[in-house]
């Protein structure tokens, strides 16, 4: 699979020659995908089934504790025999009010928050959320830090899609293959440890540049990885991509289209398995990704097999960017040498009281950011990632929303299970890679 | 055609609150009968509430194809002085949409302010029905009502949860655990 140009023209002409009563994603009443249902009358359902007026059909509650669903979906079933007719995901168990939190936390502070979101690519998060504290301080970062960032952020892509294989595997029966993808993952883990500190949740990319500069002899560890990771790659094709089971089990099953994704605002592997080439690092570019060469990986029939093989071959592509990250890194600092956001260096400390005082204002009260508001998004592994930030000329956000790619990529689970089986069912949630953290927040 | 005269389209139909229709004047502060503002290099429409669904409209027509982000801000503690057009008034809330148009690979947001005593504003859905879970956050969290959405209930709290959490006026605290009906699952 290759790049291949999208006619978005035709697209758009054809939705608004149909205008909006003909797609199915746009369907309100009993038609629709969506059982539009609340959780009561479902409950009320479930202690009395003879209160339901379909004869045909029956309400099955799936998860929030299922082996298949990511951790805490839940989803509600209207089954005709082993056909889902329609369904509603239900979110929210694991809700913590973090972006309450992230108003009570300063921009130094809010790092550590926001990581905890996806904690599968935690770095996405705190890039899109260092990026929209950049753009309402005005400062640049130094072209090391930039390059850092984009390494990091394509080990951990790599690191969340090669966990991606290990629970699509297991969901599918390939238990097999759930040791090998998190064997691997691992892999690229320990390098993002040696850096950062943390397996996950790093707090590494920080307002101003990222936490620590890379350790010596880096080169060598990605090296190492550049080696081991594609004849795993290689294992995977033989075990999965060209397997007649494997193939028969996803193609085919969850199919969307072009505008169908576009409505639900799905993006990232989901819409372009549709055949829409759309990728923020190359389509509204960040960091340093136009200096870069890599595809857009797109596939044609917007099935859970084509969502399989993007996330594969992203890896290659990450591993390819990771490559050329390597021969350009440049030199410099690895933060900006701001003395608003960065705090004195250690030796400064002891040597001077203004530089003591100055160390501990940034840590207590943080810096203050000027008032304004912003949006900045990064093509994370599951879509587009976009912070909303407001800021109202304090230490701490007025206002810090996240766009995360799993909570809206969630809706579009109905449609692509409606008349399906219940099996396939799991196929779909696992292609669709929801991260319950960011779902949830 | 001159910038005056899509401007005066452009207010006319302002006033009786229709789309536009004009894209080709972004720099002239009326675009599909909203006000337009640079904020740190992204382009905002300042749309009033009864405006918001026009503007949205003429924006889809225009090939605003990706309903990207809906969220709201509640101004009620706000400590800066608030900056926003002329005509434009602060109310408490605001109702931000931002949109993306894959073909020009241009991104605007939609800015709505809505006053606390009538906290409605039109539903999105069938423009972009992946607005859906993205209003039933902001219903949810905000208490903002969404006019003509297909399931207007919360997403993220429990549906007898009371109060709205990302109000100003709900206070950060501690609350014990509540189990949604545990005593009906079967």
């Amino acid at each position: 699979m290759s790049t291949v140009e999208h006619d978005t023209a035709d697209a758009d002409a054809a939705e608004m020659a149909t205008g909006h009563s003909v797609s199915r994603v746009h369907r309100r009443g009993d038609d629709s995908a969506v059982l539009r249902m609340s959780e009561a009358e479902a409950a009320q359902i479930g202690n009395d089934p003879s209160t339901y007026d379909d004869d045909e059909r029956v309400l099955l509650n799936m998860g929030p504790s299922h082996p298949s669903t990511h951790g805490v979906l839940r989803l509600m079933l209207e089954m005709e025999g082993e056909t889902v007719r329609r369904s509603k995901p239900v979110v929210g168990y694991l809700h913590t009010g973090m972006e309450k939190q992230a108003e009570q936390l300063t921009y130094l502070q809010g790092c550590t928050n926001v990581t905890r979101m996806d904690y599968a690519s935690p770095l996405f998060t705190e890039l899109a959320f260092s990026l929209a504290t950049e753009k309402l301080l005005g400062i640049e970062v130094p072209e090391r830090a930039t390059w850092i960032r984009m390494l990091m952020c394509e080990l951990n892509r790599m690191a969340s899609h090669l966990l991606f294989m290990a629970t699509n595997g297991m969901d599918l029966g390939a238990v097999g293959m759930m040791i090998y993808g998190w064997r691997e993952r691992e892999e690229v883990l320990r390098f993002l440890e040696k850096v950062t500190g943390l397996r996950m949740n790093h707090n590494y990319i920080r307002p101003g540049g990222v936490a620590a500069d890379m350790h010596d002899g880096w080169e060598a560890d990605i090296e190492r990885l550049l080696e081991l990771i594609p004849p795993r790659l290689e294992e995977y094709d033989i075990l999965m991509t060209g397997q007649p089971i494997w193939r028969e089990r996803l193609q085919g099953v969850g199919a969307l289209n072009a505008d169908e994704a576009l409505a639900l605002s799905a993006t990232g592997p989901i819409l372009r398995s549709t055949g829409f080439a759309w990728d923020l690092r190359r389509d509204d570019p960040y960091l340093a990704y136009p200096e870069v060469d890599f595809d857009v990986i797109v596939g044609s029939y917007g099935d859970c097999y084509d969502r399989y093989a993007i996330r594969l071959n992203e890896i290659r592509e990450s591993m390819w960017i990771v490559e050329q990250i390597l021969d350009n890194m440049p030199s410099g600092d690895y933060r900006v040498q701001d003395k608003k956001v960065t705090p004195p260096p250690r030796v400064r400390i002891d040597q001077s009281m203004e530089a003591l005082i100055h160390h501990f204002k940034i840590f207590t009260e943080g810096y203050k950011v000027p008032e304004g508001e912003t949006y900045a998004a990064v093509e994370s592994p599951r879509g587009e990632l976009g912070v909303y930030m407001v800021s109202d000329g304090t230490s701490k956000p007025y206002r810090m929303h996240v766009r995360g790619p799993s909570f809206i990529n969630v809706q579009t689970m109905p449609h692509l299970m409606q008349n399906g089986l219940i099996a396939d069912g799991v196929a779909i949630i696992s292609s669709i890679d929801p991260i319950m953290g960011e779902v949830d927040r | 055609m001159s910038d005056d005269t899509s401007a005066t389209d452009a207010a006319q139909s302002e006033e009786e609150g229709a789309p536009s229709g004009h894209d080709d004047n972004a720099g002239a502060g009326i675009r599909f009968g909203a006000i337009v503002e640079e904020s740190l290099g992204d382009t905002v429409l300042h749309a009033s509430v009864e405006q918001y669904l026009h503007t949205a409209t003429a924006a889809h027509a225009d090939g605003f194809a990706l309903l990207v982000d809906l969220t709201a801000v509640d101004f009620l503690t706000y400590a800066g002085t608030r900056t926003l057009p002329d005509a434009v008034s602060a109310e408490r809330f605001e109702v931000v949409t931002s949109l993306f148009n894959p073909q020009r690979r241009e991104r605007i947001r939609i800015r709505v302010q809505v006053s606390a005593a009538d906290a409605a504003v039109a539903s999105m859905f069938d423009l972009w029905p992946g607005s859906e879970l993205l209003e039933r956050e902001v219903y949810d969290l905000f208490g903002i009502e969404f006019t003509d959405h297909p399931d207007m209930c919360r997403v993220l709290m429990p549906d007898d949860w009371v109060g709205h959490p990302l109000r100003k006026d709900y206070a950060v605290s501690s609350i014990p655990v509540q189990f949604k009906a545990a005593s009906n699952i079967r």
